[in-house]
């Protein structure tokens, strides 16, 4: 066996025990960055995304992305045609000319992306000089413009909304250097959620809390040496690192998934930040007693339940964490597109010792290792999810996660559904 | 560059995955970096296909690029042929691998397979699904019929004494609108004519079923778009006429028996006299009265949009205000057809274009795509789905051919019930003040504008399950605009929304149309009914 079929293994030592890690690289079965303006578009409203790529890409916009809306979205593709491979600087001008055409017709539009994608790689399109040039262009119209690949070349699926903040972040004002200590939050989460954390932070007494990406253009957060950094997702490292880079410092916490992992990633701020430890069980309780009876109504569904998790969000960790510690779910493999050590640190610790971590994918050899464990339940992307079951297998697919509010003490209970029902619906089935 | 926010068809190796996806016994070896596995997801969850599509992709990166992508390709169709051990390969790049100009055919002859390579040249930056599609069927029967070609200028041997006459059906794919139906009814048609099938292909067909096509004594083509220039072929190398009318519609079935019977040397009357659709009967019931004349708009590829063109005029009695279609390949027939019922061709892939054409058609149906199903919505018009791009509910459980008699009955259905649902809608809004239909159910779902909610002509709320995610449709907020110098009069506004909610964006339109072309910048009740006057209806 050469090459592909032969994949390189290795054992890396973990934070606790040593958790052995496989490293796989082959064919992939993953959405591209591009995946990420889905969310991103609804999340920032008056952002418009300008994917520079083929029809490949427009039409993975519009397949992947739930053909069904029906309005008209705030994202699009300026499509790269045989006659812009001619000459790249045709390619400039004609970009300029879809620009200036698609903000005459969505006036509403604020703040401009323009999304590298793999032909625009390839062809070696430098859309940051773009961006800068339309940056100038467009500044009577009050329009920023900025860029970030999305490209498969170089993310995978979640990946693309790292690229997208980290973009964002050297346009963040700055900070003033006297400020007193302030809470930013990273991570796209869901309009609802973010409320209920900024209650909570409120309640614990932490008053200056932001969150990255915010809902409109001119609302950025600003950042500086005071500012102290939370990850509400596991995949944003290259935001978090750039935030670094501008004073910033970052907080290492398990992820509020469950009311384990919501109590903890409070508690990492609540210790920043000084909070009376009295306080924090106060103002905590409530919630955890929430988030626990809400899971406990799952529990016995999932308990001992067998899970495998094919890679696609970089959410698999800490969710295996939460299914494993508070659902009583055991781990076979869980598989994530890339594993950020320093990121996942909190998590890490927590998994047990005897889990199979495997980064990157290999599908066919996945795929076979799936079969021989016969999990209970797979947790994978939507290619692979009819098939699979199909073969008999239980599966939840895995985009429900990204696209679902999941976070925090209120959603405790909705995840674990999220889980158990694939389970309940098999057991319900009698055809 | 062309900005787009849908698109009618993807890149042309998406149509080769759909010939592929099709068949059995072959793989697909496509050169492409991680994010084109997308495209699975078309066939597990939008066909809801119980299995894979028989593609390899090689799944490059940032850091293969200037090193060894060839090396991945062919380990990738290495692996792919010892792991699947299909009887036939396909090899092609996705759009990136054919910038990086590694030679996919090349590689994977390199590697001597025992099986046939068909290498596919699909030019991505030029080229759409459709052609796509097309380019690998016939590529694929090319390869796999040259070997049992005959010699130039010898004949058709000539069949057996008293065997039937046997035919291929060609050009059904994987997710094509109603294929795997349209297949069974076609094939019993022929049955019923004494006509036996040899080959089905692409679809359920094996690379050894292709290569047979050379035997069968003519071809039916079924999906032009797909097959016609694979059945070119094979008359030019094995002498097998084709057929040319494609039995969408109870008129077009009728011409296609006749056809079929001529080709195959049978006598058509048996099937023609017995009375298989309930079509024609249906639409002469007195309950069809209210279809007479409605005006319908129909945006489809070729093949759909010219059958449903024929429908809608011969056998519905409707009046066709719009034809067109996305497919350039077909745009001559589209024309020639938009003559026959005197209206404007539109050929275009730009979806707000016809968006354009149906607000400005005001058509009382709309038979089109899922684009068009969007576009439908948003004007609060009735729509059915007459072709792809479809979505998960075209894809139903039940048999729902369009093709032959039954598929008659099936579009005869599809086609009235929206206009009913209409009917219905009115009857409920009519009633909406009887204490018995408060709050009445709506068919259309969600709510459907209050009476003294502030209501506009586009914003019909859809409750249409969004698709793939949790997401819910979003609300941005549609509101036409008013020319400055129209104000309607609290009255006329009042008088405007007894009107049933389906022609009120018509007729508000029209009014402030007829307003504005007088000079009238008042709109009172006598504006609005004046201009009903005007424009009738």
């Amino acid at each position: 066996m050469s090459g592909l079929a032969a994949t390189p293994r290795s054992t890396v030592p973990g934070g606790c025990g040593e958790l052995a890690v496989l490293r796989e690289r082959g064919r992939r079965e993953v959405f591209c960055g591009l995946a990420g303006i889905i969310w991103l578009h609804r999340k920032i409203q008056d952002a418009f995304f300008l994917v520079v790529g083929s029809r490949t890409c427009a039409h993975l916009m519009q397949s992947a992305a739930g053909v069904m809306i029906f309005a008209e979205p705030r994202f699009g593709t300026a499509i790269i045609e045989e006659r812009d491979l001619a000459g790249l600087a045709d390619v400039n001008a004609e970009l300029d000319r879809v620009v200036t055409r698609l903000l005459e017709r969505r006036s509403d539009i604020r703040l401009l992306f323009l999304v590298g994608s793999c032909p625009s790689e390839v062809i070696k399109l430098d859309l940051s000089r773009a961006a800068e040039r339309l940056d100038q262009l467009q500044a009577g119209r009050g329009v920023r413009v900025l860029s970030y690949s999305g490209s498969g070349l170089e993310t995978t699926f979640t990946q693309g909304e790292d690229a997208c903040l980290a973009a964002l972040v050297p346009e963040l004002p700055a900070e003033a250097p006297d400020a007193p200590p302030s809470l930013l939050v990273v991570g796209a989460l869901a309009d609802v959620v973010e409320d209920q954390f900024s209650r909570l932070f409120a309640d614990l007494g932490i008053d200056s809390v932001r969150f990255l990406p915010a809902r409109h253009a001119d609302e950025m957060p600003p950042v500086g040496p005071s500012t102290r950094v939370l990850m509400a997702q596991p995949f944003v490292s290259d935001t978090v690192r750039a935030l670094e880079q501008r004073g910033a410092k970052r907080l290492t916490a398990p992820f509020p998934f469950g009311a384990e992992g919501t109590t903890a990633w409070l508690a990492a701020a609540a210790e920043a930040f000084n909070v009376d430890p009295e306080r924090f069980r106060t103002v905590t309780a409530l919630g955890q007693e929430r988030a626990k009876r809400a899971m406990s109504r799952y529990r016995d569904q999932l308990e001992g339940k067998r899970i495998f998790f094919f890679p696609d969000s970089q959410l698999e960790v800490p969710l295996a964490r939460m299914l494993s510690r508070e659902l009583g779910m055991r781990l076979t493999e869980v598989g994530t597109p890339y594993l950020h050590r320093q990121n996942l640190a909190a998590e890490l610790a927590l998994l047990p010792a005897d889990v199979v971590l495997s980064e990157g994918q290999h599908v066919e050899n996945q795929l076979d290792r799936c079969r021989a464990q016969k999990p209970d339940l797979v947790v994978c992307g939507l290619g692979l999810a009819n098939p699979l079951e199909a073969e008999g297998l239980t599966t939840k697919w895995s985009i429900e996660l990204v696209f679902s509010p999941i976070h925090g003490y209120e959603q405790a209970g909705d995840l674990a559904e999220v889980f158990a029902r694939p389970l309940m619906r098999r057991a319900r089935l009698e055809v | 560059m062309q900005l787009t926010v849908w698109t009618y068809e993807g890149p042309p190796h998406i149509g080769a995955m759909r010939v592929a996806t099709a068949m059995e016994g072959l793989h697909y070896v496509l050169h492409a970096p991680q994010g084109d596995t997308y495209a699975d997801l078309l066939f597990t969850m939008i066909e809801r296909r119980s299995k894979r599509p028989p593609v390899s992709y090689s799944t490059f990166q940032a850091r293969d690029l200037g090193a060894d992508t060839a090396e991945l390709f062919q380990e990738t169709a290495r692996e792919a042929y010892e792991r699947f051990k299909p009887q036939a390969l396909l090899v092609g790049s996705s759009c990136t691998a054919e910038l990086i100009q590694d030679d996919p055919g090349g590689l994977a002859r390199a590697l001597n397979l025992p099986i046939p390579v068909v290498q596919l040249d699909l030019p991505s930056y030029q080229r759409k699904e459709i052609w796509g599609a097309a380019e690998t069927f016939y590529q694929l029967v090319r390869a796999l019929c040259a070997p049992h070609a005959p010699k130039p200028g010898e004949p058709r041997p000539a069949g057996a004494a008293g065997a039937k006459p046997r035919c291929n059906l060609l050009g059904p794919t994987a997710l094509g609108f109603r294929h795997r139906d349209d297949v069974v009814e076609i094939t019993r048609l022929l049955g019923e004519l004494g006509i036996e099938v040899a080959v089905t292909a692409p679809l359920g067909a094996t690379p050894a079923d292709v290569a047979r096509l050379g035997e069968a004594d003519f071809n039916v083509v079924l999906y032009p778009e797909t097959a016609g220039q694979a059945a070119g072929w094979l008359k030019r190398t094995f002498g097998q006429p084709f057929t040319t009318v494609v039995p969408i519609g109870y008129g077009a079935t009728r011409d296609f028996i006749n056809e079929v019977a001529q080709l195959a040397g049978v006598d058509p009357s048996p099937v023609l006299s017995g009375v298989r659709s309930r079509l024609p009967w249906y639409s002469r019931s007195v309950d069809s009265t209210y279809l007479t004349g409605k005006r319908v708009f129909i945006f489809a590829d070729g093949t759909h949009a010219v059958a449903a063109a024929r429908i809608a005029a011969e056998e519905f009695g409707f009046t066709v205000v719009g034809l067109g279609t996305y497919a350039r390949e077909f745009a001559r027939e589209v024309r020639e057809a938009a003559k026959r019922y005197d209206v404007e061709p539109l050929i275009t892939d730009d979806y707000l274009e016809v968006e354009a054409k149906v607000a400005e058609a005001h058509p009382d149906l709309v038979l089109g795509t899922q684009m068009e199903r969007h576009i439908a919505k948003r004007l609060g018009i009735p729509c059915a789905v007459i072709s792809a791009p479809v979505h998960v509910q075209d894809f139903p459980a039940r048999y729902a051919p369009q093709m032959g008699f039954e598929g008659a009955n099936v579009i005869f259905d599809t086609w009235v019930h929206p206009l009913m649902m209409g009917l219905e809608e009115h009857l409920l809004t009519m009633f909406r003040k009887d204490s018995e239909f408060h709050d009445a159910p709506s068919h259309l779902g969600g709510a459907l504008p209050s009476a003294a909610g502030a209501e506009t002509d586009a914003s019909l709320p859809g409750s249409e399950a969004v698709s793939l995610n949790a997401e819910s449709a979003p609300s941005s907020p549609t509101s036409t605009t008013l020319p400055a110098s129209l104000t309607w009069v609290p009255e006329a506004e009042k008088e405007l929304r007894k009107i049933p909610f389906f022609v009120r964006g018509k007729a508000r339109r029209n009014t402030e149309r007829f307003a504005l072309e007088r000079g009238v910048s008042i709109i009172t009740v006598d504006t609005l009914y004046d201009a009903k006057a005007h424009f009738g209806r």
